[in-house]
């Protein structure tokens, strides 16, 4: 067994410090709670926000007027997808404009264009615009600074492998030292834990470069660990059936497509969309954005690539452009650009539809941030129930961290040391470290996207069926039974990936699970079995969770 | 592919090692990092970003080139 180090006590434990877990920690600090981020990396460029972005939600009511739900509409139609319990949103949009005030004095800079906050991109013509535009390339060093400010303590280099729940409560987490190069285990005592583990990625094979799962928008590091363990321990998940697909440049996969500021043409010319035919800084081409799938859909067509061209985009857009990339943190990018001689104003660049990933599809929380396991919340891109990205993280974070460090004063520790669940979790670990030959992580994780990928299939083009995800189920389990009994790793890295690898075979299943239950075709979950899309599921949300072993499926209303 | 690091400039400071978000250097103190884990860099870049004498490069491989064509060529 790998050694255990001396247990840490803390009122309020944040797994993962991203956007959301430093933002949590911060209120929960201030809320007179101790308070400890365990973070896989380090906060200072951690995550998918780790060298910036550029836009956020928001509801400014000096901008928008004193109709929330006017504000509410728009999120519902973005990119950001329908998939919310509306009052979760209406809360996160009434709190939102403080959390820019917040990040402004900070140091993070919400007003890069003025004396004012101003709102552009992700925008449809004549419509109320509600992205803040920011200039968020300092946002992870900022907030980490603020948090230790604050008295936050953070413990870099320490992931979360495993939550501990005692009494029907949860009670701690079990996380990895991956300092040096031989793994140990530190147990962490905690009265309420925040996950905010950010998106779940490595799941289906990378859309650009198959065979290379580290080619993604999104920060490969992060790969479903929040869903993964609050299953284990009997968390409700919500919406993991539906699938996300981002897009962007094809073949280097990143986000940030709305700071591209151009149109989206076929290679005769002719426009893809209908909204725009010259983009400017405030209104750029959204169609991708309603019509998600176009890429996809015009290489699979013959009709296409499809390409952005910026070149009837003004000089003064686009410098405006190139400095909003830098803002994003698109700054290889932008190196690749000049070293190559790749000039937007005279090129057009091909767009491509991403893998799927797992964004705002997972734990279900309530209108406080707190899952169905009580005093443990989440925060942020695994949250199921409600999406708003980098400002969702932020805000959300905020009011899952006031609400935990509150709550915090009011109850005690409870005993971790003497699980058996941890005994168990941490003798399965170890004994991928001790077994001196094996297979590599990276074989599971490329078996488990050639898994995802052929039985659990997202749209456009790629159908689900009862028989196919069955399948899928049966092939998954005997994987994981496969990895458990062959992976060898080598040092503290490598068994860090190989868990990553575990975790996202669980999110793998629960996505299967609910798949087979949603028995319709919505967005992107195609079913060969059942075509049409049913009205009855239109506001009714999918549960699924695990009890004694077995998983439970259930619908409910969604919460307005 | 993965971040280079200019021996002759570097001075061992471990900030890239530190910071990056998939841990992929090792470092011996008093030594230039190794990049030991090549296959699973992100190019985000922070090393790059926050290297105190711009001793790192990142090249992005062969396989992740930006596809694109003369915008006038965009037409019937």
């Amino acid at each position: 067994m790998l050694k255990f180090n001396d247990p840490i006590s803390t009122d309020v434990l944040i797994v993962g410090g991203g956007i959301g877990g430093l933002c949590a920690a911060i209120a929960s600090a201030r809320a007179g709670a101790s308070t400890l981020v365990a973070e896989k990396a380090d906060t200072r460029r951690s995550g998918s926000g780790a060298t910036g972005n550029d836009h956020f939600t928001c509801y400014y009511p000096k901008a928008h007027g004193e109709n929330v739900d006017v504000i509410l509409k728009e999120l519902l139609n973005s990119l950001l997808g329908p998939w919310h319990d509306a009052k979760l949103s209406r809360r996160f949009l009434l709190e939102s404009i403080h959390m820019v005030d917040r990040w402004h004095e900070w140091g993070i800079n919400m007003k890069p264009f003025g004396d004012d906050y101003e709102f552009m991109g992700h925008a449809f013509p004549g419509r109320p615009r509600i992205f803040l535009k920011y200039d968020g390339h300092n946002q992870k060093q900022v907030l980490t600074r603020q948090a230790k400010k604050e008295g936050v303590k953070i413990l870099n280099h320490h992931p979360v492998i495993d939550l501990v729940k005692a009494d029907g409560e949860i009670a701690g987490a079990l996380t990895l030292d991956v300092t040096g190069d031989v793994p140990s285990f530190t147990l962490i005592r905690a009265k309420k834990v925040i996950l905010s583990t950010g998106t779940a990625n490595r799941l289906y094979p990378a859309a650009g470069s198959p065979g290379w799962p580290f080619n993604t928008a999104f920060c490969p590091s992060c790969a479903g660990a929040a869903q993964a363990q609050a299953w284990r321990i009997g968390a409700k998940m919500v919406n993991m059936e539906l699938p996300n697909r981002h897009a962007g440049p094809k073949f280097f996969a990143r986000a940030g497509k709305s700071t591209w500021i151009g149109v989206y043409k076929y290679p005769d010319g002719k426009l893809l969309g209908p909204f725009v035919d010259k983009a400017t800084r405030y209104v750029g081409d959204i169609t991708c954005d309603v019509w998600n799938s176009a890429y996809t859909d015009v290489l699979l067509n013959g009709s296409g690539p499809a390409y952005i061209d910026c070149t009837k985009t003004g000089p003064e857009d686009l410098a405006f452009m190139k400095e909003g990339m830098i803002s994003e943190g698109l700054t290889a990018l932008v190196d690749y650009m000049e070293r190559t001689g790749l000039d937007v104003s005279r090129h057009a660049v091909e767009f491509m539809q991403y893998e799927p990933h797992l964004i705002g599809r997972g734990l279900e929380i309530d209108i406080d941030g707190q899952t169905s396991v009580p005093g443990l919340y989440a925060a942020g891109d695994m949250v199921g129930n409600f999406r708003a990205d980098i400002a969702g993280a932020a805000v959300y974070g905020w009011i899952a961290g006031g609400h935990a460090g509150t709550a915090a004063s009011s109850c005690g520790f409870k005993d971790v040391e003497h699980s058996p669940w941890v005994e168990e979790r941490a003798a399965l670990y170890s004994s991928l470290f001790e077994r001196d030959h094996g297979a590599a992580w990276k074989e599971a994780n490329l078996a488990l996207q050639q898994i995802m990928d052929s039985y659990a299939a997202a749209g456009p083009h790629r159908l689900r069926s009862a028989t196919l995800l069955t399948a899928g189920l049966k092939y998954m389990a005997d994987l994981r039974k496969n990895a458990l009994s062959e992976i060898a790793v080598p040092d503290a890295h490598s068994l860090m990936r190989a868990i990553e690898t575990l975790d996202l075979m669980d999110n793998g299943e629960i996505i299967m699970h609910a798949a087979l239950e949603r028995k319709e075709t919505r967005g992107m979950h195609m079913r060969s079995d059942y075509t049409f899309t049913n009205p009855l599921l239109a506001d009714k949300f999918l549960n699924v969770w695990q009890e004694d072993g077995r998983v439970c499926k259930q619908w409910r209303q969604r919460w307005n | 592919m993965p971040p280079f690091i200019h021996a002759d400039r570097c001075t061992h400071c471990g900030m890239c090692a530190t910071i990056c978000p998939m841990n992929l250097f090792k470092q011996e103190k008093g030594q230039v990092p190794q990049v030991a884990y090549p296959e699973e860099c992100w190019h985000c870049n922070a090393c790059v970003l926050d290297c105190p004498v711009k001793a790192v490069e990142l090249r992005l491989p062969l396989n992740y080139m930006v596809l694109h064509v003369d915008a006038d060529t965009l037409h019937e």
